[in-house]
Formats: C-alpha cells, sequence, structure tokens
C-alpha cells in the first residue's frame, strides 16, 4: 500500500511538472500571437517584453508571490506577507500517511505551476499596450503586477480567500488569471492612449495590419496547446479512475470550445465584415479557450462547443466596438481575456450548481476592481516618474530601434 | 517602328506572353508595378476596420515591334489581357526613333 502511494504521489507529480510545461510554452505561443499582429517595425521590442516577463514574474514569484497567495492570510481579505519561496518539500512519511491531508504532488511542483499562471496574466497586458509603451515602464509594471496585484487576487480566491468561502467558482482562471490581465491591460490602454494613426476624425477607425499571420497562427496554435495543461493541470490529480477521467473530459471540453470559438468568429466575421478575417477567427479560439477556463470539467462537450462558441462570437463583437471606443488594443487582449473571461464566469452557471449568480458577480466584480483600479494607480505612477509612452518620432521610427538597438527583420523594413 | 507598352493584370502576364509569341513578336520586357486608375485602388478590411490601398499592383509588358505588326499585336494583348472587369489595364503606342542590336551593332528593322 506505501508503495502505490509514492507511486501515486509521483504520478500526480509528473502530470502536475508536465501540465505546467504545457503552460510554460503559452508564453511562446502569446510572443508568436503577438509578434505577428503587431508591425515589423516594433517585432523585437514585443519579443523582448514577452520572454522578460516571463522572467520577471518567476522571479517575483519566487520572492513574494507565491507566499502572497497561498501563505497563511491574516483573514480572508489580507493576505499573509512572506518572502522566498521555502526549500523543504514532503516527506515520505506525510505521504504514505494517507488520509485527506496527505500530500499528493510535490510542493515544488505546486510553485511551478503557480508561477507560470502568473506569467500567463502577465502576457496577456503586453499585446494591449503593445507599439507605443516604453519598455522599463512595462517591465516595472510587471514587477508590480506579478509580485503583488495578482497574488493578492489570487489569494482571495485560490489562496482560500473571502472569495473562495463566498462560493465564487472559477476553475483554471476565467477571472483570477484572464479577466485579471485584462482589466491590467484596459488600465494600461485607457492612459497610454491609441496608436498614432489608428483613429481619424469624424470617428474613422484605420486598420494597421499586423506584420506576420503565419506567426500569429501559429501563436494561436500554442496557445490552444498549452491551454491543455492550463485547464487540464488545474485539476490538480490524475492517479485514479475518478481524476483520470476528470482530466480527460476537462481536455475533451477545452478542445470543444476553442473549436467552437473558432467557428462561431469565423460566421460572425464573414457575417459582420463580408470576409473571413484570420485574426478574428484566431481570437475566437482564444475566446473560446478562456470562456471554458472557469469551469471545463462540469459540461457535457456540447455545453463546451457552446460556451465556446458565444466566447467567440463576443469577442468580434466586442473588438470591433472597442475601436468605437476609441480603446487600441493591436491584439484583442481585452475583448479575449476580459470579454469572453467575463462570460466564462457567467457560463459556469450552466453546468456548475454549485455556482450562484451573486457569487460568480461578486468574484467578477471584485476581481476587475481590484485589478483595475491598483493597476491604473501603478500606471499612473509610472507615468509621472518615467513616462510610459514613446515619443511621436520614435513611435514613428518604430520601437525596436528605439528601445532595442536592433530590428527584428533587418532586410525588409527600411526605416 | 513602335514601342508598345501594356499595363495588365499580373495574373494575365503567361496568357499576354503567349499571344505575343503567336503573331510574332520575338522579345518582351516585363517590369512589376504599382498604379491605379479611374478605379482608385481599393479598400481592404482588418478586424472590422477598412483600409484604401491606393496602389495596386500590376505588370507593364513591353514589346518593340515593326510598323505592320502593330494593329496584331494590339489586337493580341486586347484579346489576352481582356476579363472585361474593371482594371483590366491600358496600351500605350509609341514612336519608336532607333534600335540597335548591342552584340552585332545592327540596327533599325534589323535589330529588332
Amino acid at each position: 500500500m506505501e508503495q502505490i502511494a509514492e507511486v501515486k504521489y509521483a504520478l500526480d507529480t509528473f502530470y502536475f511538472l508536465v501540465s505546467g510545461a504545457l503552460v510554460m510554452w503559452m508564453a511562446a505561443g502569446f510572443a508568436m500571437l503577438e509578434a505577428g499582429l503587431v508591425r515589423a517595425k516594433n517585432t523585437a521590442e514585443i519579443l523582448t517584453k514577452n520572454v522578460v516577463l516571463y522572467a520577471v514574474a518567476s522571479i517575483m514569484y519566487m520572492l513574494v508571490g507565491y507566499n502572497v497567495m497561498y501563505g497563511d492570510g491574516l483573514n480572508g481579505v489580507i493576505p499573509g506577507i512572506g518572502f522566498m519561496l521555502g526549500s523543504t518539500d514532503n516527506t515520505v512519511a506525510a505521504v504514505v500517511a494517507g488520509g485527506e491531508d496527505a500530500p499528493y504532488y510535490s510542493s515544488m511542483a505546486d510553485f511551478f505551476f503557480q508561477v507560470v499562471f502568473a506569467a500567463t496574466c502577465m502576457s496577456i497586458v503586453s499585446g494591449a499596450v503593445a507599439e507605443r509603451m516604453k519598455l522599463w515602464s512595462f517591465l516595472a509594471f510587471a514587477v508590480v503586477m506579478t509580485g503583488i496585484i495578482y497574488p493578492v487576487q489570487g489569494f482571495w480566491k485560490w489562496g482560500g480567500g473571502f472569495l473562495d468561502q463566498l462560493g465564487f467558482v472559477d476553475f483554471a482562471g476565467s477571472g483570477v488569471v484572464h479577466l485579471a490581465g485584462a482589466a491590467a491591460a484596459l488600465a494600461g490602454v485607457l492612459l497610454l492612449g491609441p496608436r498614432k494613426g489608428k483613429y481619424g476624425p469624424d470617428g474613422a477607425v484605420n486598420a494597421i495590419p499586423g506584420a506576420n499571420l503565419p506567426l500569429a497562427t501559429l501563436g494561436t496554435m500554442i496557445l490552444w496547446l498549452g491551454w491543455f495543461g492550463f485547464n487540464g493541470g488545474s485539476e490538480l490529480k490524475l492517479s485514479d479512475v475518478g481524476e483520470a477521467n476528470a482530466v480527460a473530459m476537462v481536455f475533451v471540453n477545452t478542445n470543444m470550445a476553442a473549436a467552437g470559438g473558432v467557428a462561431a468568429a469565423l460566421i460572425t466575421s464573414r457575417l459582420l465584415f463580408g470576409k473571413a478575417d484570420l485574426t478574428m477567427v484566431l481570437n475566437g479560439a482564444l475566446a473560446g479557450l478562456v470562456a471554458i477556463t472557469a469551469e471545463p470539467l462540469a459540461p457535457t462537450a456540447l455545453t463546451a462547443t457552446l460556451v465556446g462558441a458565444v466566447g467567440g462570437t463576443l469577442v468580434v463583437l466586442s473588438i470591433v466596438m472597442l475601436d468605437r471606443l476609441r480603446i487600441d488594443d493591436p491584439v484583442g487582449a481585452i475583448s479575449v481575456h476580459g470579454v469572453s473571461g467575463l462570460w466564462g464566469l457567467g457560463a459556469v452557471m450552466l453546468s456548475n450548481p454549485d455556482a450562484s449568480l451573486a457569487g460568480q458577480l461578486t468574484g467578477a466584480g471584485v476581481i476587475f476592481a481590484w485589478v483595475f483600479v491598483t493597476s491604473l494607480a501603478a500606471w499612473a505612477l509610472l507615468r509621472a516618474v518615467l513616462g510610459i509612452r514613446v515619443t511621436d518620432e520614435d513611435e514613428y521610427a518604430g520601437v525596436d530601434l528605439v528601445e532595442c538597438g536592433l530590428e527584428a527583420y533587418p532586410e525588409f523594413t527600411g526605416k | 517602328m513602335k514601342l508598345i507598352t501594356a499595363i495588365i493584370k499580373p495574373f494575365k502576364l503567361d496568357d499576354v506572353r503567349e499571344a505575343l509569341s503567336d503573331v510574332g513578336v520575338q522579345g518582351i520586357t516585363v517590369t512589376e508595378v504599382k498604379g491605379f486608375g479611374r478605379q482608385k485602388g481599393h479598400t481592404e478590411l482588418y478586424r472590422g476596420a477598412e483600409y484604401v490601398v491606393d496602389f495596386l499592383p500590376k505588370v507593364k509588358v513591353e514589346a518593340a515591334v515593326p510598323k505592320d505588326l502593330v494593329d496584331r499585336v494590339l489586337e493580341a494583348i486586347g484579346r489576352a489581357a481582356n476579363t472585361g472587369k474593371i482594371g483590366d489595364g491600358k496600351i500605350f503606342v509609341f514612336d519608336l526613333e532607333q534600335v540597335v542590336r548591342i552584340r552585332t551593332g545592327e540596327t533599325g528593322p534589323d535589330a529588332l
């Protein structure tokens, strides 16, 4: 029996680590998606932001974020403050003792799985503020976001804080990760303003086509793959028949929601614009994935497809609407992660009887308010101290040359 | 001798090349060009926003031909490049004063 307990521990730890590695790979997905949807002259800089924000998130989460999110809180609202990731892990004796409280995966695996979620949340921000935000101000924001802002609301839900006690349901983070990332992005975009030339007089909305749609497509498919780790890993356990079936169900539903999102976004864009806009289809896949993330286990495969399809429709409408409001989001991050994240939190009620309208609304409202207000304050402070926007001249030249001193495609882009 | 310059749709280049060979044109020069006519470019859509492409890609075909071949060349290009839709292009005919074949030094109609 003891050996079986040890093997189960090893299996669940292994599953957790592989899931975390898949989520880590989503950083590559975001990098490629964003690199594809910005102009060639801003490619190297957005790639720099993506890879460095991942490193910043890892370091900040080790230093303080993980302790804030999963440490002992003072109460359900105020998290404890602790520094540095500990180095002790579970003992054999604790594992084989069995019972309700026995650990069934490594604590280090838990940290690894959680840190890549923090990085994912921050990755959402970079696309929305692309092509005009200063590199160093962005990275400074990443420090605050992954060290404090994200962990505090994470504590409220996944750390056992008041949102969890309230009955707010968010399986893998439609709210905690995606809505949170979108709220931070929205605050940044509002203070930053649109890219030069995006909006003309008399309500004109100008297109600024992305440089490389093959990269954007690759990025979307990478995110789709990574999402199996994001949602599948969030089941936390694999090593008995019930859990294995649950993980398989999560995989199926995650995939179906993305497919539903693609189909719906394609049809919506054909109806609205008369064309099959690939970038909208890509956003539709991601919107479907975000929508199912709050509850990928309880729905049937058909329900999951429909949840994704609603997300895929909403995202196209939202992107058009945000442009009308002159909120410039080059990659559609606010629509994909914010609007579809909200929908996902609501859609939990379709299949999970534990969720209540009051609980879901409170969760969504608290997460949005906390992240939006603290982010707005952080962006405003950065604007006053460092400035958050490059000069018009630098924006025209492209932030690759200005911030990085090199170009992503030196043989194709002139000045 | 006449110099005939035709601006055509890029996908019609092979048809025009063949039609010119059939009527006995010995050589052509082809350039990828951009421009607009009465069509004034066209609009494209990206994420719901329209944008105007001012200059459309076209192909410029140039052929120097003897005077007696001009009508047949015009007819050949006109037939091969015609789609009946807007943007089919135009043909210009110029007088050609002199031609020199560089390798041999031949001049005039012999050099064509």
